[in-house]
């Protein structure tokens, strides 16, 4: 009975509080992009502009919830609520701390590797179902991204799983405690945080919504809470690829004298800035460019990568 | 790669730049006294309206924001009947003010005026009337022109010589 309680808490605590993170994360993106942009963001409403996400809240939600005539009606409603379960599903596998997860799956990184690929499914539907040109081409552009950007996200993370020796997310997280793997996976951290930007489709890799060629992309037609929807798994993506990247490779919630909830907390908003950061500062790169820098630098990387780690891992015994 | 990693930095090292902006209602940035900002009409010294009616102001509207109505009053002094802007109109050009021969119609920097309504935006002449000479102080339009009013007739103006009596043959 207790156990059902306990786990049950978790659930719940779980889903609010990453409910709440993507939302705070909209009012943290907001101020840091002014920071970074010699300027204050939002910093009327409430102490340091708090209350804007109370705001932004209200007004999303009671704006009017179009459905075009000419898009597919169910489809176009599913679409953007497969994006917030996918997201939330994943978060399931991720060992907060060591006794503090949803589940402790011994395949949790196929798990979120699978969850990811549904993912795309969101932005596809979401595209093809709105009827419109530029949310088909944004759908497109989203499909061939994310396709081909998962292929090397998963080899990527072959390398620290033939380090752990396990795909349970809890072992990977034991496995650190003498090196962190961003040492030894050093390539393929960079791999994973590139093809995590493009999973998520943040700025700099944009392209599917690419404000300045396709209206926004896949959610052009879509209005209030539904965009919404599409917002807070955007936002939820970057949380749980932030984690992903602390679980993996910055030894998840390991570290001295805090408690080990907090050391991953604290490790998770370091790459979260990490990804307002990189929006802050670089530019899109062109469509060709993104599809054949996947293709002929990383695809071949992170296969290279592989080889020499279970190589050295053979080798070394 | 690398020029992607220094663009970051550079970016980062923003976090301890000064911020540009002004949070207006609590600060105000600093308006030069010749500030284009709101019109108003000045008196000369004496406290009259140096408004002489003339319709310049009107002709070099390019918005045609400003009506008027010249009238006279006894002593013989143009004086407009009425005089109203339109400021929902105004794009504050300042044409008016390099057009105007008395310097009666002046902009202010002052910018707060905003309404809810927008005929309140129509400000009529006991709105736009400021008790002043405003920006030209000690300039009296009817003292140094040569027209003659009541109780200043042809030639007793500043810096006026006495009307040439033309069917004089005395040199």
């Amino acid at each position: 009975m207790n156990e059902i309680i306990r786990s049950l808490i978790i659930v719940v605590g779980v889903l609010v509080v990453m409910l709440s993170i993507s939302a705070g994360l909209i009012w943290l993106e907001r101020r840091m992009l002014g920071l970074w942009q010699d300027r204050y963001g939002p910093n009327r409403a409430g102490p340091f502009g708090l209350m804007q996400v109370m705001a932004d809240m209200i007004k999303i939600l009671f704006k009017e919830d179009w459905i075009p005539p000419f898009a597919d009606r169910p489809v176009f409603v599913i679409a953007p609520a497969v994006v917030v379960v996918t997201t939330l599903m994943s978060f399931a596998v991720i060992p907060f701390a060591p006794s503090i997860g949803v589940v402790n799956l011994n395949i949790g990184l196929l798990f979120f590797l699978g969850m990811a690929a549904l993912g795309v499914y969101s932005v596809v539907l979401g595209g093809w179902s709105s009827g419109s040109k530029y949310s088909l081409l944004g759908g497109l552009r989203a499909t061939a991204q994310m396709l081909s950007y998962e292929v090397f996200m998963g080899l990527s993370l072959m390398g620290v799983v033939i380090l752990a020796g396990s795909f349970n997310l809890g072992d990977i997280v034991e496995a650190q405690r003498k090196m962190w793997f961003c040492i030894p996976q050093f390539i393929g951290l960079v791999i994973f945080i590139i093809a995590g930007f493009a999973e998520t489709h943040r700025l700099p890799f944009d392209l599917p919504e690419a404000e300045s060629e396709l209206v926004a992309g896949y959610h052009s037609e879509y209005s209030g809470m539904k965009f919404g929807m599409f917002f807070v798994g955007e936002y939820l993506g970057i949380t749980l690829i932030s984690a992903m990247i602390v679980t993996l490779f910055f030894g998840g919630w390991l570290g001295p004298v805090l408690p080990p909830l907090v050391w991953f907390l604290l490790k998770t908003l370091v790459f979260v800035l990490g990804f307002i950061l990189a929006r802050a500062s670089l530019p899109r790169p062109r469509y060709d460019q993104l599809m054949s820098y996947a293709w002929k630098v990383l695809l071949p990387l992170s296969l290279l990568n592989l080889v020499v780690t279970g190589g050295i891992v053979l080798a070394v015994g | 790669m690398l020029s992607i990693l220094r663009t970051m930095w550079t970016i980062l090292l923003h976090t301890f730049h000064r911020r540009e902006t002004v949070q207006y209602p609590e600060e105000t940035i600093y308006l030069p006294p010749r500030f284009r900002g709101r019109i108003i009409l000045s008196r000369d010294p004496d406290g009259e309206e140096r408004c002489v009616a003339c319709y310049l102001c009107s002709v070099a509207c390019p918005v045609d924001c400003i009506a008027l109505q010249a009238t006279e009053d006894e002593r013989g002094r143009r004086y407009p009947e009425f005089f109203r802007i339109n400021f929902s109109r105004c794009i504050l050009c300042g044409f008016c003010e390099e057009a105007c021969p008395t310097y009666a119609i002046q902009l202010t920097p002052d910018f707060e005026y905003c309404e809810y309504r927008r005929h309140n935006l129509v400000y009529e002449k006991e709105d736009l009337l400021i008790s002043g000479p405003g920006k030209y102080p000690g300039y009296n339009f009817y003292r140094v022109a040569g027209l003659a009013i009541d109780g200043k007739d042809k030639g007793e103006a500043e810096n006026e010589e006495p009307p040439v009596d033309v069917h004089s043959l005395l040199p």
